[in-house]
């Protein structure tokens, strides 16, 4: 009895005031967050025929991998975007990693060209998106006024319109105008390894090669697979520069269509196309689906291997 | 855990809520539009959209006046109404006020419908043509209009783009048309010896010449768009293959297909252009088509009669400009250019003064009406048979067409785009492969006729 007294009277009280502190954000994020996104995917199992919803299970992801009218559409959107995933991860990736090791290795003279590297990425995209249409336009863009009086102005194509260069093109002018994110968190990254290390590892003999790949770049591992991740997310997601560049259409011929376009078409309605909320919340049902395997791919397989370092 | 883990898990939190929010519809931002729109219908209209309409005024008493709320997307047109239209209506009507009030036109679907819902919508309603606002009629929301005093005024097919599949029931006073034809550049045209072509040999062989001259490009048309081979491309000429509303009919009734010769021909004399357009035109934008020939360095451009005013604008006296109609493919064969109707007004079925709004909408039928618009927005064309003085003398010769050629719509805007795949798009997406030489015109048909015959079964 005295025991169970004793223990009572220690067990402190549930601290209800967390509660209270913990509400605004739970319903904050409740309500515009989790409500959407759960009410965005219910709308994914419904079918909607003259403004009645019924319940159909799957049939709209069925319809949407197999039906002759969707299938095409979808499966060329998704490796689309996993092209301009790839052409991002594969292009902007790297050249952020140089670009931040050798703003590293400035010191403070630095400073001017990380502010013009990151300038891109603070204008507005419909901004830069008008910029490239210009400089790549046939009729007045710099290639064909730079290439001409060297002899190669056939050389000039116009990559914008063309099936086969559009979508390359569209992820390379993603990937100039936002590459200042990866280079800010490579950055951040470099200059928190602590100078002994490395002028001890030049003590012992290694070159700027071997200090950069066996003790840098190990130690800024885990920030390469959060850009992986972010570069991802932000790309599979492209919308905004392809709608800019070439609308809703996303043309020529849907070279340039990707899950978000596909989407847009297909939930908001397009010209004489009809708008279907319920296909629309399918596909953006396929691309969560999607996302999450990526983002889970990176917990359990990424972050589980990667060391990290206590500096 | 140790720190950076934490923040790691911070960021992986943050990033899937990024991710989250990307995926769900509601958070999809709208995403402004860059480039110029292309029909009358999509023109672009940068201002705000005003609030919400105030409750309408109860009946009047009498001596009171009446007021009247118009419901637009053209807010482009909208010192026009106000300063032009309206007060001459209201001149001859003084017990009655006439609002116009527009949206942006990328918000008047939605607009329109929440308005109708909560019954706050204006008594007057302007409507696109065709299927755009059908089902509003079929739902109740529009007034039906058979009886409104002026309507004889209208050819049949004008009201045929605010009527029931039938015919039987209308439920839109016509209000303006948009033509298409070729402007060309009066001044290159004089420099190089040329003149208007006539028939489709011609043509090419006017293309050709300014082509060897090498001073200018002979055709400002670009690809980039797809909205523009199709209409400005395929629906421009091609009424005269498919000899305008008698192919148009036969589509929606199920006896000609996009296999037909007339489509093939169509394609055909598209692909012909390839060679005059300029150099890279696949990445060749409408606003860099409309640049092109206000610079003065194209020939001709393909156009629809609402450039008459940009034009006029832009151009100003650097150049002078003329039109001639789209060539026909034989000497001698009788000529059809689209004249395609683009506005109306309906009346909402449960307006407040429904009186004063039949007789603002009977006045819209009006010679007094037909002239005032037709000066004041040139470019656009009344569709009422009043004959009208038009002073702008590029809208003149626009007009003068619907004298010597018959008048048809764009071919895919009744009926069969309904479906999915929806017809105009898909003729917008072979015209630009066709002109891009990845498609043939055999091929093209093929598509277009294939995707139509998915969910199409004409009675």
């Amino acid at each position: 009895m005295a025991r169970l007294q004793v223990r009572r009277m220690n067990r402190k009280p549930f601290p209800f005031h967390i509660l209270v502190f913990l509400a605004p954000g739970f319903v904050i994020y409740g309500l515009f967050m989790c409500y959407p996104l759960v009410d965005s995917l219910r709308l994914g199992l419904f079918a909607q025929a003259g403004g009645v919803e019924s319940f159909v299970g799957f049939e709209n992801f069925v319809r949407l991998m197999s039906d002759p009218d969707w299938a095409p559409r979808f499966w060329s959107a998704l490796g689309h975007s996993l092209i301009f995933f790839l052409i991002n991860m594969l292009v902007q990736n790297p050249i952020a990693l140089m670009l931040a090791a050798l703003l590293a290795s400035m010191g403070k003279s630095g400073g001017i060209y990380r502010t013009l590297i990151f300038a891109p990425t603070v204008l507005s995209l419909v901004i830069t998106a008008f910029l490239w249409s210009l400089l790549l336009s046939p009729l007045w863009g710099l290639p064909k006024t730079l290439l001409t009086p060297i002899g190669m102005g056939s050389l000039a194509r116009p990559w914008l319109g063309l099936e086969s260069t559009a979508l390359p093109t569209l992820a390379l002018i993603s990937a100039w105008q936002f590459i200042g994110v990866p280079i800010i968190l490579y950055y951040a990254a470099l200059i928190a390894i602590p100078n002994d290390l490395v002028e001890a590892a030049y003590v012992d003999g290694a070159t700027g090669w071997d200090v950069f790949w066996l003790i840098k770049f190990p130690l800024i591992l885990p920030v390469v697979g959060i850009i992986a991740l972010m570069t991802f997310i932000f790309n599979f997601n492209a919308f905004d520069v392809i709608y800019a560049v070439k609308g809703a259409l996303a043309g020529p011929n849907f070279a340039t269509d990707t899950m978000m376009t596909f989407f847009y078409r297909t939930f908001f309605g397009y010209e004489l196309q009809k708008p279907n909320p319920t296909m629309g919340a399918a596909i953006a049902g396929s691309s969560f689906a999607i996302l999450m395997l990526g983002v889970l791919i990176y917990i359990f397989v990424w972050q589980r291997r990667a060391k990290t370092y206590e500096l | 855990m140790t720190k950076p883990v934490i923040l790691l898990k911070t960021m992986l939190f943050v990033l899937l809520i990024a991710a989250i929010a990307a995926c769900a519809p509601v958070a999809q931002p709208a995403a402004p539009a860059a480039t110029q729109a292309p029909a009358a219908t999509q023109t672009p209209a940068p201002t705000q959209a005003p609030a919400a309409t105030e409750a309408a005024a109860t009946a009047p008493a009498a001596g009171e006046k009446t007021s009247l709320i118009i419901e637009s997307w053209r807010q482009d047109d909208l010192a026009v109404w106000q300063d032009k239209i309206l007060p001459a209506f209201m001149a001859s009507h003084p017990n009655i006020e006439v609002k116009f009030q527009p949206v942006a036109n990328t918000e008047y679907s939605t607009s329109l419908a929440t308005k109708l819902e909560a019954g706050t919508a204006g008594d007057l309603i302007m409507v696109e043509p065709f299927d755009y606002r059908l089902k509003m009629y079929q739902d109740g929301d529009l007034a039906k209009l058979n009886d409104l005093p002026g309507l004889e005024n209208f050819s049949k097919l004008a009201l045929s783009a605010w009527s029931t599949d039938d015919g039987s029931e209308t439920y839109g006073v016509p209000l303006a048309a948009v033509l298409h034809g070729f402007i060309y550049n009066k001044d290159i045209f004089e420099e190089l010896g040329l003149t208007p072509p006539a028939t489709e040999a011609e043509f090419l062989a006017l293309l050709e010449k300014v082509k060897a001259d090498g001073k200018y490009t002979p055709l400002a048309m670009g690809t980039a768009d797809s909205f523009v081979p199709g209409l400005l491309g395929f629906q421009l000429i091609g009424p005269n293959y498919w000899k305008g509303e008698e192919g148009r009919l036969a589509l929606i009734d199920g006896s000609g297909k996009f296999t037909d010769p007339a489509y093939i021909n169509t394609w055909a004399a598209l692909e012909k252009w390839r060679p005059y357009m300029p150099e890279g035109f696949e990445g060749v934008k409408y606003g860099d088509m409309q640049n092109l020939f206000t610079l003065g360095k194209a020939a001709v451009y393909p156009a629809g009669s609402w450039e008459i005013s940009i034009f006029n604008n832009q151009i100003g006296d650097k150049f002078k400009l003329g039109a001639f109609p789209p060539p026909v493919p034989n000497a001698g064969d009788s000529c059809y250019f689209n004249d395609h109707m683009d506005m109306g007004m309906a009346l909402n079925a449960h307006a407040k003064n429904p009186e004063a709004a039949r007789e603002f909408l009977a006045w819209l039928t009006t010679p007094e009406f037909a002239e005032l618009w037709n000066n004041s927005l040139p470019g656009f064309f009344s569709l009422s048979n009043h004959k009208v003085e038009i002073t702008d003398p590029l809208a003149q010769e626009f007009l003068s067409w619907r004298a010597s050629c018959a008048s048809t719509p764009r071919n895919s805007y009744q009926i069969i785009s309904r479906g999915e795949p929806n017809t105009d798009g898909e003729i917008n997406r072979v015209t630009t492969l066709v002109m891009n030489g990845q498609m043939t015109p055999e091929e093209a048909g093929a598509e277009v006729q294939a995707g139509l015959d998915k969910w199409y079964k004409p009675q």
